[in-house]
């Protein structure tokens, strides 16, 4: 889980989930504590759903 | 002959706006010399000038590429260029790649030369070694009286149209092949070659192979609610009070840490030590960068089987390629052994 992806696909990851912001990938401090809660489940159940794809080669799950 | 007019690119730390607080900082542009520019406007010894200097903060940059790229291509050309010159950016990988696409961007669309600087194993070396002259970079700004001389001896020469070669003009090799006449047939040669080698002597390859580390994907998980997933980071999320003293930049190892009894990371609790990025949402609320919160709910809830029961943490910021896949390996055998299924890797 990244936000720069292409430094992600330059290492060589597979399953590559964009995020947020650079300091804070899985957060937005901008939001609420309750939504914000909600934007990190939503992009940890984009990477489960990553985890479960099967994929041939290096893999953005925009959504 | 009137000098050249030169445009010089640099990030908000070298742009004396401010560090990792400042980085957030939008395009601008400043007439004349800022900081280094000072350094590379003696080295380019009354042959050019640098007219104007456009700055932009790395995290802006990163985030806002497309629409950063047009603003900071709007500023350069505003002051009619004749090359463009952009950092150096030693090992700082959000730089280096502002800096190489910048440089891109100019030759694409200004059609001037544009050159840049960076250490080998930054990112954007990779990046953009191919589309743009990249001078090779000792990997920390203590290496600048190294590379501006280098920089703007290149630069000149391109702006001239005199031709290059990555051997004498001290670029990474951009891959490109010329052709041209050898002292000896291609057979003899490779004997040559071969005889050295195998005499434990020196000798240089004629067709260096890139050293691409790609490893094939790991199958799916069939069932996500029975597998045990670990969290592994990058982003220094370390207990408060970084026991394991892991390095701001340039981290020499890795910690492992429990999540016993853990539901939620607080600014009590947790914190970030790495030194490359503004630490104070991650030290409010390190949940943003290592999702354990989250992590509980989906475990409580049987959407998966199990949050493994350590952590993994190390800074990525100016670490060496070398470490880093230490790192990675040593950490993978462990949770190989501890009968972890998957792992999510979070990145600042």
């Amino acid at each position: 889980m990244c936000t720069i992806v292409p430094i992600s696909k330059t290492v060589g990851a597979n399953r590559i989930v964009p995020t947020v912001a650079i300091p804070h990938p899985l957060g937005n401090p901008a939001l609420s504590r309750e939504e914000e809660k909600v934007l990190r489940r939503k992009l940890v159940e984009r990477a489960l759903k990553a985890l479960t794809t099967e994929v041939d080669g290096q893999t953005v799950f925009e959504q | 002959m009137s000098k050249l007019r030169v445009v010089h690119y640099l990030n908000q730390f070298f742009g004396q706006i401010g560090g990792e607080d400042k980085a957030d900082t939008a395009p601008l542009k400043k007439d004349g010399v800022v900081g280094p520019g000072m350094a590379l406007n003696g080295a380019f010894k009354g042959e050019a000038e640098i007219v104007g200097t456009v700055i932009c903060g790395d995290s802006h940059f990163a985030e806002n590429m497309d629409a950063d790229l047009s603003q900071i291509i709007g500023f350069i050309k505003e002051y009619k260029p004749d090359l463009v010159v952009a950092g150096p950016a030693f090992n700082a990988g959000r730089y280096g790649t502002a800096c190489g696409a910048v440089a891109e961007a100019v030759q694409a669309q200004l059609g001037i030369p544009a050159v840049t600087g960076m250490y080998v194993e930054n990112p954007g070396t990779d990046m953009y070694k191919k589309a743009v002259y990249i001078v090779s970079t000792p990997d920390s700004a203590v290496g600048m009286r190294d590379a501006v001389p280098k920089m703007a001896a290149l630069a000149l020469k391109l702006a001239k149209n005199q031709s290059v070669t990555p051997e004498e003009d001290h670029y990474i090799s951009r891959g490109i092949r010329k052709n041209f006449f050898a002292e000896e047939i291609g057979a003899r040669r490779a004997v040559d070659m071969l005889v050295a080698k195998l005499a434990g002597k020196p000798f240089t390859t004629e067709l260096p192979m890139p050293a691409f580390d790609r490893v094939p994907p790991n199958p799916a998980i069939k069932d996500i609610t029975k597998a045990t997933i670990a969290l592994v980071t990058s982003g220094g999320i370390v207990p408060k009070g970084n026991p394991d003293h892991i390095e701001s930049s340039s981290a020499s190892k890795y910690g492992k840490y429990s999540l016993a009894g853990v539901t939620d990371l607080t600014a009590e609790t947790h914190a970030t030590a790495h030194g490359g990025y503004d630490p104070v949402y991650a030290n409010e609320d390190a949940d943003r960068v290592l999702p354990v919160d989250v992590m509980r709910d989906l475990e409580k809830e049987g959407k998966i089987g199990k949050l493994h029961e350590f952590w993994y943490a190390t800074v990525g910021n100016g670490t060496a390629v070398a470490s880093a896949a230490k790192f990675g390996r040593s950490i993978a055998e462990d949770l190989k052994a501890a009968g972890v299924h998957a792992v999510i890797v979070t990145s600042t």
